[in-house]
């Protein structure tokens, strides 16, 4: 079984963004870059399924050079090989323009099965992994918290509103995950070291036989701070019931929330 | 030139989201002056369309076969891509639910569309559609200015306003080309009796801070606000509850018009998920969570004295 992982290097989620001078950017100086965690748990579940099936489990990333250590990480979680397409034009795409890319850089690679996350989580934006499917022809299954994989059919169980779905596809397929398919391994300090060993790809735009990157179809014109909430209220009392007594009274008459 | 809406069914009816694409719709066909078309897929869904009509559709397209009485992707994405290009739509909108998420990020891929995934409002400035969307966990909100001919808005689910608007909203049955799908529908395990969190009014969430699974208290105060319960991520991985209630930056992201978090402390990673909420009331019996920074009304205490005292004064008002 040939695995491609689709990972994206993010800001840790506990850091603090601002926003560029040029006001359409974020500001992400200084914070901590880590694998995205959905990304984590594809990368968990491919070397789940390797170990079970045998194979290959290769990342692949779109970024900027330092994306080569959120790929060295999963290195040393097990994975075997790495890609990095890292090119000045990358900057300036959307997420169609991000999946055309790794769509073309997976057109001149094997496999049998692509996880990606669910979402980026600095983007948000859901698109990515459904994207690259898409342009690779091939069908996905979004938001999975549970696979079986047999006779080159995987069988998937995909969360829903109110519940979950099984669905089933031959492969080749690209899957998203969803929180609840595993939870992710440490790298051990011998993973570490063998991860040293392990390739990385470093490839531009035009390695991968695309000229540019294209124009993106979304713009962002302005970024801004979520509107502020006011100074939250304490609600004080004498005991439970006349705190509680004043809350239900502020939630009815104040907020109208019930 | 018209503005497309896809309307969502589940169990008989139609998602609440639907009504709120329907109504973001009708605000941007007016602008553009145009009709807004109302479109359902699914099997024996006839009978229900005309409900659109109240929320603004002009015309309902219905796509009715047995094949889609379950949603898969290749299915639904082959029967919208014909039905787009038979309607040639400037705008698409559609609620940002799981099955939204799906079908938006492949129908834009294969229409080259620009798509504005999971925005909690859009207007124009001028002639440009301008639509807003939380990134980074909702740390920063970016204006996104989607360009070309197709323009899909994903919206996620709470955050536009359902406005009624009845207009004639003609039904018309639609041919289903299902083309080649390769993902087939194995089965479901659904649990009707629940409240889906990202479409609930009021959440009533509990943390570590509750100790053991025994949420009991806050599942009375839910169901009497006809609310769901979510949970921190702590207390899903101390088994309190399933992943599916899990709020926050991995787990669901939700709007709810009241969010009352019990036992949790306030992590950013938990505010990623809810801080788009309307009104937040954090219990605590530390003063100083984080939590106390983002709720409108705060109140310093033990959960297991205040909410069912809350649970109290909540029967009292309702009488
Ligand atoms: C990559 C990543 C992703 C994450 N994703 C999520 C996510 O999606 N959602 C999420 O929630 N977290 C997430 N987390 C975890 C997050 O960082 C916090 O650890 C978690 O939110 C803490 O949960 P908690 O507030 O329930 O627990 P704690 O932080 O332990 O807080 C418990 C609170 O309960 C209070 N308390 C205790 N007893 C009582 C009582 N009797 N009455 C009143 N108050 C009481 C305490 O004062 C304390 O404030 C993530 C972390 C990482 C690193
Ligand atoms: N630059 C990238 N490089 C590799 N994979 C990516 C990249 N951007 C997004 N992805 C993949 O697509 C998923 C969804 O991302 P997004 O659509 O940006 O929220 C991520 O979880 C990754 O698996």
């Amino acid at each position: 079984m040939e695995i491609v992982v689709l990972l994206k290097q993010v800001p840790a989620t506990e850091s603090n963004i601002g926003i560029g001078d040029d006001g359409v950017s974020a500001k992400t100086d200084n914070v901590k870059w880590i694998i995205s965690p959905y990304d984590e748990f594809a990368v968990e579940e491919a070397i789940r399924i390797k170990e079970k099936q045998g194979g290959s489990v290769t990342i692949l990333s779109a970024g900027a050079e330092k994306a080569a250590d959120a790929i060295r990480t999963a290195l040393a979680m097990g994975a075997d090989k790495g890609v990095l397409i890292t090119d000045p034009a990358i900057q300036s795409c959307d997420g169609l323009g991000i999946a055309k890319i790794l769509a073309g850089a997976l057109k001149s690679m094997s496999y049998d099965l692509i996880i990606a996350g669910q979402r980026a989580v600095d983007d948000d934006n859901y698109l990515v992994g459904t994207a690259v499917a898409e342009f690779l022809n091939i069908p996905s299954i979004s938001f999975v918290v549970k696979q079986e994989i047999a006779d080159k059919k995987i069988r998937c169980q995909r969360t829903v509103e109110g519940g979950t779905v099984t669905v089933e596809s031959p492969l080749p397929i690209l899957f998203t995950t969803q929180r609840g398919l595993n939870e992710p391994r440490y790298a051990s300090m011998q993973g570490i070291m063998k991860a040293k060993k392990k390739p990385i790809d470093k490839k531009s735009l035009k390695d991968i036989g695309m000229a540019d990157a294209g124009k993106p179809l979304t713009k962002i014109i302005r970024l801004t701070f979520p509107p502020q909430r006011k100074a939250g209220q304490i609600i004080d009392g004498e005991s439970a019931q006349a705190k509680a007594a004043a809350l239900v009274k502020a939630l009815h008459e104040q907020a109208k929330v019930i | 030139m018209t503005v497309l809406a896809i309307a969502e069914q589940s169990q008989g009816g139609f998602r609440k989201v639907t009504y709120e694409a329907l109504s973001q719709g009708r605000v941007i066909a007016d602008h553009l002056g145009c009709d807004l078309v109302a479109l359902v897929l699914g099997a024996g869904v006839k009978e229900i369309a005309s409900e659109l009509a109240k929320y603004g559709a002009d015309k309902i397209l219905v796509a009715d076969a047995p094949e889609l009485a379950e949603y898969l992707i290749d299915s639904y994405t082959n029967v919208m891509t014909d039905i787009i290009g038979k309607v040639c739509p400037g705008v698409v909108v559609m609620g940002a639910s799981t099955r939204g998420k799906d079908i938006s990020a492949r129908l834009a891929a294969r229409l080259n569309a620009a798509l504005v995934m999971d925005c909690v409002s859009a207007r124009f400035d001028g002639q440009n559609l301008i639509a807003t969307r939380p990134m980074y966990g909702g740390k920063i909100y970016a204006d996104v200015m989607p360009e070309g001919n197709l323009k899909i808005l994903a919206l996620r689910p709470n955050s536009a306003p359902m406005v009624q608007s009845p207009k004639a909203g003609a039904v018309e049955s639609v041919p289903v080309n299902l083309g080649k799908t390769c993902v087939t529908f194995i089965e479901k395990t659904m649990d009707a009796a629940k409240t889906e969190l990202t479409e609930a009014d009021v959440i009533v969430s509990g943390g570590a801070g509750m100790g053991s699974a025994n949420f009991g208290i806050l599942e009375e105060l839910a169901a009497l606000l006809n609310g769901a319960v979510g949970a921190s991520r702590s207390a899903v991985d101390q088994g309190f509850r399933p992943h599916s209630d899990q709020v926050g930056q991995t787990g669901k992201v939700v709007s709810p018009n009241l969010y009352i978090a019990c036992g949790i402390s306030g992590a950013i990673q938990h505010l990623a998920g809810m801080s788009s909420s309307k009104v937040i009331v954090a219990i605590n019996k530390d003063p100083e969570a984080a939590i106390f920074s983002k709720a409108d009304y705060g109140v310093v205490g033990d959960v297991f004295e205040l909410v069912p005292a809350i649970t109290a004064e909540v029967r009292k008002i309702r009488g």
